[in-house]
């Protein structure tokens, strides 16, 4: 394939993109292509994160393999905002949060190959009811309890036991309060 | 908050004569050389600059790159409103509708990392809410609905990080985020998704270059999960010997990890490279003396200059100032030229579309100018 730009050089960057809704498709040069600035990212990962990951979900670069994905998860649409798991591939975007809740299947290897975790364990919004909060330190403080009772820390594991014991207090009786605020 | 502020307006004034032109000039020339490029931080011989950016979207609405434009159009009402019930702390604020400013000033911002560019090229009610100081911005409608961007001269990761999560704080009193138990903050990239934080610094790796470690560090870094790449996005091309390093992971890790994961290894990389800076002393100090003096000569005395070149230049008079080779120049003018050379910013200070030729004739004279004075 020829680069759609300077037709010389051979193309070997491929986009698709979707722009309110309206699908365009790109075969460019890696000059052309970064003369376009479509080599940045915004968040600057340094490489075409579409081909990335289309590579990465089973799809080829440049689209028409279909045939490489599993039937059953192609299909799946969001019905929120309309994108399919397909079209996920393709552009490497979510359409709204609810994408995360329709293709909950595909997701987790993904995420353990982006990111080598499924799991959040950082910053949660001050709004969050507090159950939620408290759940969650609890759940990272047993998972430090773990580490230090496998590292044979037994003094420090007692005082994490104490901390959890509390937490636990905390919730049953904030947790009744919160369900009386409805 | 204020509205077009009327620093920001980009002027073309049709009866404006000659002799204003350079009063102009000069306005425009305060916007680009803020006074952000002046500041000096920690560990400023080698980091250039600490940014974070936190990605959060506002709930029950599609995010950027599926909306349509009347959905985007009500996301930006929508943060209007936010920032106007926080009215106090935005105060020194001003806000910025990308739809209605020239496509040379765009570029502008984006040379100035205010703007991504992705932000310049999709802007359809994009907009940026920026702090007087440029150091603390939120932008509308990037790839999220929201990007808050905290941005500190040296190395300054711990108050960057905290700066704009005190702002997230601040949003979050007004707003609903997507935000998942299990998943975090709910991101448009699966790259960003958890805490939605990309820390990064940009550093001036001269010696590492020189004595060609570079490429060993890059692939060291991919394996901690940290990034590099050149200044203007592509990991093989390092112009100006500028790096920009970092996070890669956003879930699974606390913001605390992840910040102080790219501390700790970019005070390793500040020492590897100050390890190079000192073995190239004791190879050759004369042979530093003459790259950075040749370099200002070369910067006062070129009549065309390229942006590739000009930056190679900056980058050895700027090894050469860090060790006390040079000295009736400051890092702040380096700064300010490094941003004052780019294509948007020259055009944006003529006012008018430069060619190619035309902006090396005018970089020159430019970097000239600002050596004179
Ligand atoms: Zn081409
Ligand atoms: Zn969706």
């Amino acid at each position: 394939m020829i680069c759609e730009k300077c037709d010389k050089k051979n193309a070997t960057v491929h986009f698709t993109k979707i722009i309110h809704g309206k699908k365009t498709e790109w075969h460019l040069c890696e000059s052309c292509a970064r003369e376009k600035g479509e080599l940045e990212r915004p968040f600057g990962g340094g490489f075409p994160l579409h081909q990335f990951f289309s590579e990465m979900m089973g799809f080829m670069p440049g689209g028409s393999s279909d045939k490489l994905l599993p039937q059953a998860q192609t299909g799946v649409q969001c019905s929120c905002c309309g994108l399919t798991y397909a079209q996920f591939g393709q552009i490497g975007r979510f359409g709204c949060e609810n994408c995360y809740e329709a293709f909950a299947k595909c997701l987790p290897a993904l995420f353990r190959k982006l990111h080598g975790s499924q799991k959040h364990r950082g910053k949660i919004p001050l709004r969050t009811d507090k159950g939620v909060k408290l759940r969650k330190d609890i759940a990272l403080l047993r998972e430090e309890l773990q580490r230090k009772i496998a590292e044979e820390a037994f003094e420090e594991a007692a005082a994490l036991r104490d901390r959890i014991k509390k937490l636990e207090k905390e919730r049953e009786a904030g947790g009744a309060a919160g369900e009386g605020k409805g | 908050m204020k509205e077009k502020d009327e620093r920001w307006i980009p002027e073309r004034d049709p009866s404006m004569g000659e002799h204003t032109q350079a009063g102009c000039e000069n306005r425009r020339l305060e916007k680009i050389c803020s006074k952000f490029l002046e500041g000096t931080g920690p560990e400023a011989d080698v980091v250039i600059s600490s940014r974070v950016r936190l990605a959060r979207n506002i709930r029950d609405h599609l995010f950027p790159p599926l909306a349509s434009n009347l959905q985007r159009k009500n996301i930006l009402q929508l943060c209007r409103e936010i920032l106007q019930e926080e009215e106090e702390r935005f105060s020194r604020f001003q806000f910025l509708e990308l739809d209605s400013i020239s496509g040379v000033f765009k570029q502008v911002l984006v040379e100035k990392h205010l703007i991504s560019p992705l932000m310049a090229r999709e802007n359809v009610c994009s907009a940026l809410c920026l702090r007087e100081d440029e150091t603390l911005g939120i932008m509308i409608n990037e790839e999220d609905h929201i990007h808050i961007q905290c941005m500190l001269p040296g190395l300054q990761l711990e108050q960057a990080w905290q700066e704009a999560s005190l702002l997230d704080d601040c949003l979050e009193n007004q707003a609903s985020y997507a935000f998942h138990e299990e998943l975090g903050y709910l991101t448009a990239c699966p790259t960003t998704v958890g805490t939605g934080l990309r820390a990064s610094v940009m550093l001036h790796l001269p010696a590492l270059v020189i004595t060609r470690q570079i490429n060993r560090i890059l692939f060291a870094l991919n394996k901690v999960g940290l990034v590099l790449q050149g200044i203007y996005g592509e990991s093989t091309d390092f112009t100006g010997n500028l790096f920009q390093v970092s996070n890669q992971i956003t879930l699974g890790q606390s913001e605390d990890e992840i910040w102080q994961n790219l501390y700790g290894v970019t005070r390793q990389l500040i020492n590897q490279e100050k390890k190079a800076r000192e073995h190239l002393l004791n190879e050759g100090r004369e042979r530093l003396d003459d790259r950075s003096g040749r370099a200002l000569g070369v910067m006062r005395y070129a009549r065309v200059l390229g942006v590739q070149e000009v930056m190679q230049l900056i980058s050895d008079v700027r090894l050469g100032l860090d060790l006390g080779l040079v000295r009736d120049i400051s890092a702040g003018t380096l700064n300010k030229l490094l941003a004052l050379t780019q294509p948007g910013c020259l055009q944006y200070l003529k006012g008018r579309e430069l060619s190619a030729y035309e902006q090396d004739l005018e970089r020159a004279a430019q970097v000239q100018k600002f050596l004179d004075c």
